[in-house]
């Protein structure tokens, strides 16, 4: 970094010369960066090394190589004559960010959009035809019945859940341990949950013994053995149960903080007024956190949209348990047709828009920006 | 309410809670009593008759998910017998590579646009951290075609660098909304000052800002770091389906595919999957449900 006032002065003194080396370290930096980054990049592209070492080397490479990147950049800016570097210097910080979300996020709205107006191959213009499929087509309609269910069934259960065992476990002096196992699932992927619950649901015929407990359990008590996993249209609710299984616990932890901060005197002035239990949490309550409950329910509706790692898991989407992000990964991959499974990922947005509506003009409403 | 009803009320409340428990726990317990069965007990007999049959308890199963092409054991019969694992091991090893990347860079990039957002001032502030906001709930299907085709353009599909960029922009505009409402409210006179002594933004950011958030950046971590863990499309689309570079949820997702009726191996695979999350998520707990209450909607 140059030193303003001993630095510039000699500058002045050796003119030209020192413009000239001063621009060519500043070239020359960047250069070598890329490099550096660039070898690291051929190395573990094409390196036969252990796969721990090319680990190592990756994880060392990947962030150090962000870092560095910062520290150049920002190094850089300050190079520039002093009224330049403070107008690029936010740019420094924020830049990358804005790059990667237009990259990611921003642009791949718009491609995916014009994507969805041609063919499978992207080259003939098709107009309408894919929305059309996403429509009408069968498949596509048994997945929307599907993730209308999900998303019903599936954040009402969450949420029902979650407020009923924040209520009762608020009126509990074990609190905290029951409220940690049911917070555990949060932690275990779809793709977990899909086999354990596969394995609750495991089905053997009957007269054999039953390794699936809820068989076990449906036969103890005289009933047939049932495939729940195959078992049209139910199964798409024993699906649905995993969700709520995981995500019971976030619901349940963001509305019992809720809850605790519902002010004690106005349930116990409700109390005094003769009001019963169940009266006190319908009236007083609930009413009291309905922003919290608003929140959640939209978190695990947007949750329950996308659903995709379970069906994958558990059915692969057949038997009737389709939902959309499951048809959009087969138009992708199973039938490389970029232009239908564009057309489906913009249905999905279209889908989130009255959320992020929502979100922008509670944003707008913020102080300070 | 009387003592003696309010007893009673007490006790309901526990019943009803330690039933829920249960059949919250159940499955979890079902699954690891089982990856530690031998295979013929897994297959002929409920998990729940562990205690009362003569069954022991053996480690072959993870050895055999956790082994190469190679794995070898000897049965219970004697026998040596050459049977092909899962070869979970390496992609435990590359689990760990995406993971841990794809955790710190867009901590660092999103710490690094918290900061710029809440305290320097430039054109378009405003209307970048809107679109972060709207960002915030698009769902990532949104990209998975377009980023695909560029990926085949430029050769990063199957690629570490690859996935790591796709998770750090899927997991932007959280960080980035997360940290800017932390940092925002991190008191203006500590930054003054800091600028009044001559220092540069970068020194500020990194000296005083990034220890000050720590907190936040705990949280997030643990966010990013289970999304990232426990992420299967993702890694399905921009990985493929080499297992050179599967991770670990693509590998089990392959495995119920293979060997949908091997319980003894599934339930191993499973739990494999889940004991790093599982450690992470109980060590770090607080952190984690600070990270919740701060507003969680994630595209």
């Amino acid at each position: 970094m140059a030193e303003p006032n001993t630095v510039r002065g000699k500058a002045l003194a050796t003119g030209g010369l020192y413009t000239l080396g001063r621009l060519a370290v500043s070239i020359f930096v960047p250069i070598v960066t890329f490099f550096v980054l660039w070898a690291g990049f051929l190395f573990l592209k094409e390196s036969k090394a252990p796969p721990a070492l090319i680990g190592v080397v990756a994880i060392i490479w990947g962030v150090g190589g962000v870092a560095l990147l910062f520290w150049v950049t920002d190094w850089l800016v300050n190079r520039l004559p002093l009224h330049a570097a403070k107008k690029m210097q936010p740019f420094v910080f924020v830049g990358p960010a804005l790059v990667i979300l237009a990259w990611y996020l921003f642009l791949p709205t718009l491609r995916s959009l014009y994507l969805s107006f041609f063919d499978a191959q992207s080259k003939t213009f098709v107009g309408l035809a894919n929305y059309v499929y996403a429509f009408t087509d069968p498949k596509m309609l048994e997945s929307f019945v599907n993730n209308l269910l999900w998303i019903i069934l599936g954040t009402g259960g969450s949420v029902g859940m979650g407020l009923i065992i924040a209520l009762l476990a608020d009126r509990s002096r074990h609190e905290k341990v029951f409220k940690s196992i049911i917070f555990t699932p949060m932690a275990i992927s779809f793709v977990g949950a899909g086999v354990i619950w596969r394995f609750v649901y495991a089905y053997k015929p009957a007269g054999e013994s039953q390794i699936g407990i809820l068989n076990a359990i449906v036969t103890f008590f005289g009933v047939e053995p049932q495939a729940w996993i195959t078992m049209r249209p139910w199964n798409n609710i024993f699906l649905i149960a995993i969700l709520v299984w995981l995500q019971t616990g976030y619901a349940m932890v963001i509305i019992s903080a809720a809850l605790k901060g519902v002010p004690s005197s106005i349930i116990e002035a409700g109390r005094i007024d003769g009001a019963g239990e169940l009266r006190v949490i319908g009236s007083i309550i609930i009413p009291y956190i309905f922003t919290t409950l608003v929140t959640v329910s939209t978190t695990i509706i947007i949750i329950s949209l996308k659903i995709f790692d379970i069906v994958y898991t558990m059915t692969g989407g057949q038997y009737g348990t389709e939902v959309i992000a499951s048809m959009q990964y087969k138009q992708m991959f199973n039938y490389y047709d970029f232009g239908k499974g564009s057309a489906i990922a913009i249905v999905l947005v279209l889908a989130v828009t009255p959320v992020m509506w929502y979100n922008l003009r509670q944003f707008s409403k913020q102080e300070g920006f | 309410m009387s003592i003696a009803t309010d007893r009673k009320w007490v006790r309901l409340v526990n019943a009803i809670l330690i039933i829920l428990v249960i059949i919250w726990a159940v499955p979890i317990i079902g699954l690891f009593i089982s990856s530690l069965r031998a295979k013929s007990d897994v297959l002929d007999t409920g998990w729940w008759t562990v205690l009362s049959a003569k069954s022991r308890l053996t480690l072959a199963n993870y050895k055999q998910v956790l082994g190469g092409s190679k794995y070898t054991f000897v049965d219970s019969a004697g026998r040596t017998v050459r049977a092909s694992g899962d070869n979970l091991s390496r992609a435990f090893i590359n689990s760990l590579t995406v993971t841990i990347p794809s955790v710190i860079i867009p901590l660092l990039i999103a710490s690094a646009a918290a900061f710029g957002f809440a305290w320097l001032i430039f054109p378009g502030r405003k209307f970048f951290f809107t679109t972060v906001v709207a960002m915030l709930v698009v769902p990532l299907q949104i990209a998975l075609i377009p980023i695909l085709r560029d990926y085949q353009k430029i050769g990063l599909t199957g690629s570490y660098l690859g996935i790591w960029l796709a998770h750090t922009g899927f997991g932007l505009p959280l960080g980035i909304y997360l940290l800017y409402n932390y940092i925002s409210t991190i008191p203006r006179d500590i930054f003054e000052s800091a600028f009044l002594d001559g220092a540069k933004p970068m020194v500020v950011f990194a000296r005083l800002v990034l220890p000050l958030s720590v907190p936040a950046i705990a949280s997030l971590a643990i966010f990013q770091f289970l999304w990232v863990w426990n992420d299967l499309l993702v890694a399905l689309v921009f990985l493929g389906g080499t297992s050179d570079v599967a991770v670990l949820t693509q590998r089990l997702a392959t495995m119920v595919g293979s060997r949908g009726q091997d319980w003894h191996l599934l339930t191993a695979g499973a739990f494999i999957v889940m004991v790093v999350p599982l450690i992470v998520f109980f060590a770090l707990q607080r952190y984690f449900v600070q990270g919740l209450m701060a507003g969680s909607v994630k595209g």
